[in-house]
């Protein structure tokens, strides 16, 4: 049943992706940005966070999932270290995502030459 | 001596010959429909090199040479472009020629813009022997005007795909058939087309504008050449062109077709609307176009090679995609024009 | 020149074939889920392994990040691409798939003015927005929603 809820919805987020790029021309890059800044805010209001309760993975491994990571990331800074985690929060949440994909990208340029389609 | 008539229109009466045609493709242009008809096609499109520019470049070079192998005429000049930035393609591929050089940038149309400023040079006697060239290779052009090759995204099917390759003519005042007749050069034309995966209809306006300026100023009908050929206007700009042309009440519709349609099967390459680049139509002049010329099985056609003059910024900053086309009619019997 | 201009974009947009959309949407939705199956795979597996659910969490993007990254290189993330879409672009494996191929595609130029300059270039604005909209998120908390 948990797989299949992951299923269903991290589908269904693609699918509004699709919907998005067939209809308005958005490159792929305004779609990441777009999905992105819509799961902070989503995160910021703590919605996004029921949809991961219900659908785990289905919903933390879309793009939305990476943005309410850094809403979340901000919340709990703050309520730690006060003020100084309306900066630090977000970055620091992302970090391990953010930090993977330089340390793995890097890695690939320097295995990897460029292929065509 | 060329004459001008009409609006955009000029004329040759003393023979401008197409003297020999080289032609260098990539692996899936060699694979296409038109394969049987090019000189060399590359096992490999990084054509032994360590970038995709430098591939463009050793294309172009060997390219020329190839075609100096061929025709033994010894050219004064040469005419070339490309999409790379500045031109930067013909500029390092004939760097060892040691042939004066004209680089010159029409975007798809280059090869269009080529043929004519050479047919100009020859007829007024500056130079016997002019080599018109343009080449374009998806992969440079991928990196330069969209997305790296590897971001996994998908084309819309409006969307053309750069030819990879080289076409080269000689254009000579030797007197051989067959023979450029006539240019019409055309204007800008802009009907505010902004998708750039749209580039046949960003130009179909400016093809119909020049096809349109060339039989008035000629007082030629269609039915005078057997085959009327655009440069990449591919499946969705032929559609566009053919209803521009019939509100101007003119059918070309039965001797008509556009070389990026020609280029690749698109069943079986996934090639969407069809092939582009400046090498899509130098190629299929070079390949197919030039060999039935000389067989006889064309005798005069209208090739009208068309470009979509823009660059990534003037995109991003909102400007429209201008289109341009230029007309070279290319017949085996020279013309007497009475003028 | 405005009236030909309007007239004509109804022309192009006539004569211009539309994507298949619904064929896309299915090839997204399967895909897009199937990546998210394997996350809450590597999600559970972790779990069971004894971390707590952050760091779970975390795991689960890095390995899917990594994994992106090694079939963009091999080529292979640009054939899914081809294939599923939006499918492929919305899980985090696209966003490791916009960092990495232009890390590929611009070795060409140097690991400076090349890599370096160039990594961002499609993913820089993800990090730009995110990390902006998390600020303003946190504003608003620290003062209206503790």
């Amino acid at each position: 049943m948990e797989y299949l809820k992951a299923f269903a919805v991290g589908g269904l987020i693609c699918v509004i992706g699709q919907i998005l790029i067939d209809k308005t021309k958005l490159t792929s890059a305004r779609i990441l940005v777009l999905f992105v800044v819509v799961g902070c805010i989503l995160g910021g209001l703590g919605w996004y966070e029921k949809l991961a309760d219900f659908a785990g993975a289905g919903a933390n491994v879309p793009l939305p999932g990476f943005g309410n990571l850094l809403a979340k990331g901000v919340k709990e800074e703050i309520d730690s270290v006060g003020a100084l985690g309306i900066l630090t929060g977000g970055i620091k949440a992302g970090a391990g995502g953010i930090a993977a994909a330089i340390v793995s990208a890097f890695a690939a340029a320097v295995i990897f030459r460029p292929k065509e389609k | 001596m060329a004459k001008h008539i009409g609006k955009q229109t000029m004329v040759f009466s003393s023979p401008v010959s197409v003297l020999e045609t080289a032609v260098t493709v990539g692996t899936k242009e060699g694979a296409g429909p038109l394969g049987k008809y090019f000189d060399q096609i590359l096992k490999d499109n990084m054509a032994g090199q360590k970038s995709w520019e430098a591939a463009e470049i050793a294309i172009v070079k060997q390219n020329l040479q190839l075609l100096m192998k061929k025709c033994t005429a010894k050219p004064d000049y040469i005419l070339s472009g490309d999409l790379l930035n500045q031109c930067c393609a013909s500029t390092y591929g004939i760097r060892d020629l040691e042939i004066p050089f004209f680089g010159i940038f029409g975007a798809c149309s280059t090869f269009g813009e080529a043929l004519s400023l050479a047919a100009v040079l020859v007829d007024s006697g500056g130079a016997e022997n002019v080599i018109a060239a343009a080449s374009s290779h998806f992969c440079s052009a991928e990196r330069q005007f969209r997305f790296p090759l590897e971001l996994g995204n998908q084309r819309p099917p409006t969307a053309t795909y750069t030819v990879t390759g080289d076409g080269a003519a000689m254009v000579s005042n030797a007197d051989k058939p067959p023979y450029i007749t006539a240019v019409t050069t055309g204007k800008i034309v802009d009907y505010g087309v902004k998708d750039s995966s749209n580039m046949g209809a960003a130009m179909a306006p400016a093809a119909a504008d020049c096809i349109y300026a060339h039989f008035c100023d000629t007082g030629r009908h269609p039915d005078h050449y057997d085959l009327i050929i655009t440069g990449d206007l591919g499946y969705v700009g032929k559609d566009l062109l053919l209803q521009l042309l019939d509100e101007k009440k003119l059918d070309i519709s039965k001797q008509y077709s556009d070389c990026g349609i020609e280029m690749f099967d698109r069943e079986t390459q996934d090639t969407h609307s069809g092939g582009s680049g400046c090498a899509c139509s130098a190629a299929v002049f070079g390949g197919m176009l030039y060999r039935k010329l000389k067989s006889g099985a064309l005798k005069r056609i209208l090739f009208i090679p068309t470009g979509a003059l823009m660059s990534t910024d003037s995109i991003n900053e909102g400007e429209s995609i201008a289109g341009i086309a230029h007309a070279v009619a290319i017949e085996s019997e020279a013309v007497k024009w009475n003028i | 020149m405005e009236n030909i201009k309007q007239k004509y974009s109804q022309m192009v947009k006539k004569a211009s074939p539309d994507s298949p959309i619904l064929k896309n949407c299915i090839k997204a939705f399967f895909v897009g889920g199937l990546i998210c199956v394997i996350g809450q795979f590597i999600t559970n597996f972790m779990l069971t392994s004894g971390f707590d659910e952050k760091t779970s969490g975390t795991l689960t993007s890095v390995i899917l990040i990594a994994a992106a990254s090694l079939l963009t290189g091999l080529g292979i993330y640009s054939k899914i691409g081809k294939f599923a879409g939006a499918g492929s672009i919305v899980p985090i494996t696209g966003f490791s798939n916009s960092v990495t191929s232009p890390a590929v595609e611009f070795k060409q130029e140097g690991f400076i003015l090349g890599v370096g300059a160039k990594i961002f270039i499609i993913a820089g604005p993800v990090i730009l927005y995110g990390t902006l909209t998390s600020v303003i998120v946190g504003i608003f908390y620290y003062f209206l929603g503790r």
